[in-house]
């Protein structure tokens, strides 16, 4: 096995050390930073560092803006994803029907917004939402609706950044679950309908079973991407209003680079990291246990 | 293979160098990439502020012309992320060479070892201590390990509060001049509800805006105990200006809003909403401008009540500080020197409507002859610093939030105070085990 | 359904879609070129009343947005060239070589896909200190030199290579390295491209970790820029929309240049190997 073993390492030996220097140290001094209590007096003054084991983690489930921010960055997933993968099996299904025209136009036009800078969309969109002078509510006024403080009342501010993240990303899913579409034999699509089968039934028993991996797949990607909201609070709302919109991350940036307690900070940032972790590997037992596999 | 085993292994070793001798040069050009600083013959690098950066850079064109060889690179920092820039410049050892600073930030920096003390450079440059308003000075005097005050910053600017109110609602209840104690000023805002009805209040507190509670805390007494590493939050002094606070939204002289729901605070006050409002110098302009002309007559300035009589109210404003790892403190010095000057400051307040840290800059008939300014004179003769801790910008921020929880009625006072001072007892014990440790 | 109806719904449904992923950018072109406050009037215009270059003319002279801009082509351009060479390297390694603990190493590597990048921000940040990196090109560069999902979609394509070809090389005496560069290297082109473009797209539009460690504002990145300008600058719209087609557009246009490559890339990193 170890035929080509120098070559191999000499040509695997830049991008393995890169990683190894520049993520993996990092992420396990970050494990390390969590178990104790450095903040602004460390960083003044190394010794005034202690171990304290587990105190952050249980002092961070003791505080109510922990809770606040997973509660948020949940409602975030439970919800945007669920919007997000729709959205994007929708356009899919459009796409893949062999009704539609112009598919390459399409295609470019609908994965527009996945390319482009969160940062510069998320200014776009904080101008589409203002209250006054947002096209947004004049689109809304024009149907009779109320205008709406999309970013300062705090009970719309999620599902506006929810609209915007779906908005943003629904490109990247629609691709993938396009070319699974797109792999499906036409023999089962022409045996169904020969059945009598309508495009409901074609799609509940034929489409659905063989994208379900690919669901898995979509799913896993979107939900660990959605976990890391971070810049669209950070430049439509600060976090707020009234920390309507503090995530997880933010929650870690603040801790982190407002107050320097990079202890805390880096307990928090392990904790996104387990749940995510946890999420993944239940939805990776779905696709295990799915119905209508084997 | 004969073919495959030498010049195999002597490509492998020509290549292993390159990519070592590669990868180092790559390191060290990276590392040297875009920093172009510390060159002690290089410009000035001096961080401001919001507004404040804006003007100096005005200012700038008759320091040049007294300093022509000292270059100043002016980099405006936005007031919502300033304080977070200068703590990671700080990791990164990528601080200037001299800033402005929010006073209330400079124990943080002060704990961090960052400010180089410039007792020695006032007194050299022949500025009198006490041409400062005393309580503002003194948010820049920080203990040192061996116990003695150093003076960590230049005041630059300042800025408290006090009221600003309608003098016309006033004198129509009848009441001829502002109140001076607690009970004057409630049963002043009584009377001018009496008068207005349901829909108008006394006092405008804005609910997200912690000074005005802080101001009246400070009337009482301290918030920390045992050498700031403590809270304090129960105690009477406290509780008796939260009591105030809270009695006041209770009867209904203030409304429960934050500063954001309040849609136009100019136009409500005009419209006599609330007749007093607990503010900053700032709004003697925005009154001047945003205010109606014929509702121009019927405000003013008066120093904030106290328990007793006149009371003490914030002190706030920013300083100018030099960082210990500049290379060019002389030349720093010489920027804040021009600008600690009375004609700058004057000059300074006339571009921005701050407030000069200096007495003798007072004189400016723009200042001596302005009857608002003038109260904010009298009010500053009379100002005590917060709590020169690190966590105090923390605390703060977490005092109102349990004062709006009590206001709206979701926490009982005593089990918000008690809560609150469990909080601060967790936040200072890094600070109490470092006192323990040097004791 | 009647075929026609079908025709009509589907592409309508299509085109409403794409007019609502295409209007956002359209406007924000559209805003960028109206006079300063023409944006607040009521009704909102949507097209420029009257067009002007001001705003552009505003970024690139006061707000020095060329040097923005410039940092970030910098710092995206030596980012891709180095993480895409490193990566080709070490995918092929992958693929091809056969060397103590490959497998383990790969699964290893998988593995840690799941790790969110932020867990490793703040122990980086303080590591880069000693290293002089900190607020400096190096410090946004070097975290980006290699990528697992890169390693990862070289590997998928260089498994494609016909083991006889490298065993033809191997015959007529070339060492591994030689046959690396000029054997596999030509095979690899089309991969090239599509890491190519993904690592500027990532390197361009990073936010968080740019915003750590270029505290120096001539430093900074396009997103970060806009990021300080848009919390200074609320009330000036177009300028901000200025700022968003200098940002969005060059990434745009690579993109339509080079999307057969970048979708390929995309579809052969989804399906697990």
């Amino acid at each position: 096995m170890t035929r080509h073993g120098a070559a191999a390492w000499i040509l695997a030996g830049p991008a393995l050390g890169v990683i190894a220097v520049f993520f993996a140290l990092p992420v396990a001094a970050g494990l390390a930073l969590s178990l104790t209590d450095f903040d602004i007096y460390a960083l003044a003054d190394l010794s005034t560092l202690r171990f304290v084991g587990l105190q952050n983690y249980a002092h961070l489930l003791q505080t109510p803006l922990f809770w606040q921010a997973l509660g948020n960055t949940l409602y975030f997933v439970v919800v945007g994803v669920p919007v997000s993968i729709g959205l994007s099996l929708a356009a899919a299904l459009l796409l893949a029907s062999r009704f539609a025209r112009w598919q390459p136009f399409f295609r470019t036009a609908l994965f527009a917004p996945v390319v482009t800078t969160a940062v510069a969309v998320a200014v776009i969109w904080r101008y589409l939402l203002h209250t006054r002078y947002g096209l947004v509510n004049q689109g809304l006024a024009a149907i009779g609706v109320a205008p709406i403080d999309w970013l300062g009342d705090p009970h719309w501010s999620m599902p506006a950044i929810i609209v915007f993240a779906a908005w943003k990303n629904f490109g990247y899913n629609m691709i993938i679950l396009l070319a699974a579409l797109q792999a499906v034999p036409r023999e089962l699509y022409e045996a169904a309908r020969m059945d009598g089968a309508g495009a409901l039934r074609r799609f509940t028993d034929v489409t659905f079973p063989i994208l379900v991996p690919t669901f898995v797949l979509v799913g896993i990607l979107t939900v660990a991407g959605y976990f890391q909201l971070f810049a669209e609070p950070y430049v439509m709302t600060q976090g707020g209003p009234l920390r309507s919109t503090f995530s997880m991350l933010y929650l870690m940036y603040e801790e982190g680079f407002r107050w320097w307690n990079l202890g805390n900070a880096s307990a928090v940032a392990f904790l996104l990291f387990v749940v995510i972790f946890c999420v993944s590997w239940v939805m990776l037992r779905f696709d295990r246990d799915a119905p209508g596999r084997r | 293979m004969p073919g495959a085993g030498a010049p195999a292994g002597g490509g492998r070793r020509r290549a292993i160098r390159r990519i070592g001798w590669g990868s180092v040069a790559l390191a060290g050009s990276l590392a040297g990439c875009g920093r172009g600083k510390a060159d002690p013959e290089g410009p000035l690098d001096f961080w401001a502020m919001g507004r404040e950066a804006e003007v100096v850079v005005e200012l700038l064109a008759a320091f040049r012309a007294r300093h022509p060889g000292v270059q100043v690179r002016v980099q405006q920092l936005p007031w919502t992320a300033a304080h977070e820039k200068l703590l990671t410049a700080y990791a990164g050892d990528a601080l200037p060479d001299l800033c402005q600073l929010g006073n209330t930030w400079l124990p943080e920096f002060s704990a961090l070892g960052a400010l180089e003390p410039l007792d020695e450079r006032l007194a050299a440059a022949g500025i009198p201590r006490d041409d400062y308003f005393a309580g503002i000075l003194d948010t820049n005097l920080m203990p040192a390990a061996d116990g003695a005050s150093r003076l960590l910053g230049v005041p630059w600017y300042v800025d408290t509060r006090l009221l600003f109110y309608r003098t016309d609602l006033l004198r129509a209840a009848g009441h001829a001049a502002p109140p001076e104690t607690w009970s004057q000023w409630r049963a002043a805002m009584q009377d001018i509800r009496r008068l207005a009805g349901a829909r108008s209040y006394g006092v405008l507190f804005p609910l997200n805006e912690p000074d005005p509670l802080f101001a009246l805390s400070l009337q009482q007494g301290p918030v920390l105990g045992e050498d700031d590493t403590r809270g304090a939050f129960s105690q009477p002094p406290f509780r008796r200006a939260l009591d105030f606070y809270a009695e006041v939204f209770r009867d209904g002289l203030a409304p429960p809003m934050t500063n954001t729901q309040v849609s136009n605070v100019w136009d409500e006050f005009a419209r006599g909403l609330f007749a007093f409002y607990v503010t900053g110098p700032w709004n003697i302009g925005e009154f001047r401008r945003r205010l109606p002309a014929e509702r121009q007559k019927d405000w003013a300035a008066a120093p904030l009540p106290g328990p007793d009589g006149p009371g003490v109210s914030t002190a706030g404003g920013s300083s100018l500080v030099i960082f210990k790892g500049s290379r060019r403190k002389e030349a720093a010095w010489k920027l804040i020197s021009f600008l600690s000057e009375p004609e700058t400051m004057q000059r300074f307040h006339a571009l921005t409507g701050d407030l000069p840290a200096r007495r003798s800059a007072w004189r400016a008939p723009a200042l001596a002859d302005d009857p608002p300014s003038q109260a904010f004179a009298r009010q500053l003769e009379r100002v005590r610093a917060a709590p020169k801790i690190p966590e105090w910008e923390r605390i703060f921020q977490e005092m109102q939030l349990t004062a709006e929880r009590v206001v709206r009625g979701r926490q009982g006072a005593d089990a918000a105070c008690r809560q609150l001072d469990a909080w601060v007892d967790a936040l200072l014990e890094k600070r109490r085990w470092l006192r323990s440790r040097r004791a | 359904m009647n075929p026609r109806l079908a025709v009509w719904l589907v592409n309508g449904l299509l085109a409403a879609l794409a007019a609502s992923t295409l209007f956002p950018l359209l406007w924000m072109l559209s805003a960028s070129l109206m006079a300063p406050g023409a944006s607040t009037a009521l009704p909102t215009p949507i097209l420029p009343p009257s067009p002007t270059l001001e705003n552009y003319r505003t970024l690139f002279g006061g707000i020095g947005m060329g040097r923005y801009l410039l940092n970030s082509l910098l710092i995206a351009t030596l980012a891709t060239a180095i993480s895409v060479t490193f990566n080709l390297m070490a995918g092929y390694a992958f693929a091809k070589l056969r060397f103590r603990g490959r497998d383990a190493v790969f699964r290893l590597l998988l593995g840690a896909l799941v790790i969110p990048g932020q867990v490793a921000m703040l122990p980086l940040f303080l590591m880069l200190k000693p290293l002089g990196l900190i607020n400096s090109y190096g410090g946004a560069i070097v975290p980006a030199m290699a990528s697992i999902f890169g390693i990862f979609l070289v590997r998928q394509f260089a498994r494609g290579i016909p083991d006889e070809l490298l065993e033809a090389a191997r015959i007529d005496g070339a060492g591994e390295l030689r046959t690396f560069t000029t054997v596999v290297v030509p095979l690899l082109k089309p991969i090239v491209a599509t890491l190519a473009v993904f690592s500027f797209l990532a390197s361009w539009n990073d936010f968080m970790w740019p915003l750590i460690v270029l505290t120096d504002a001539s430093l900074h990145t396009l997103p970060v820029a806009l990021a300080g300008l848009s919390r200074e600058h609320v009330q000036d719209n177009e300028l901000m929309m200025a700022g968003s087609v200098i940002t969005v557009l060059p990434v745009l246009l690579l993109f339509l240049a080079l999307q057969r490559q970048y979708m390929e890339g995309l579809l052969a990193g989804s399906v697990k190997g």
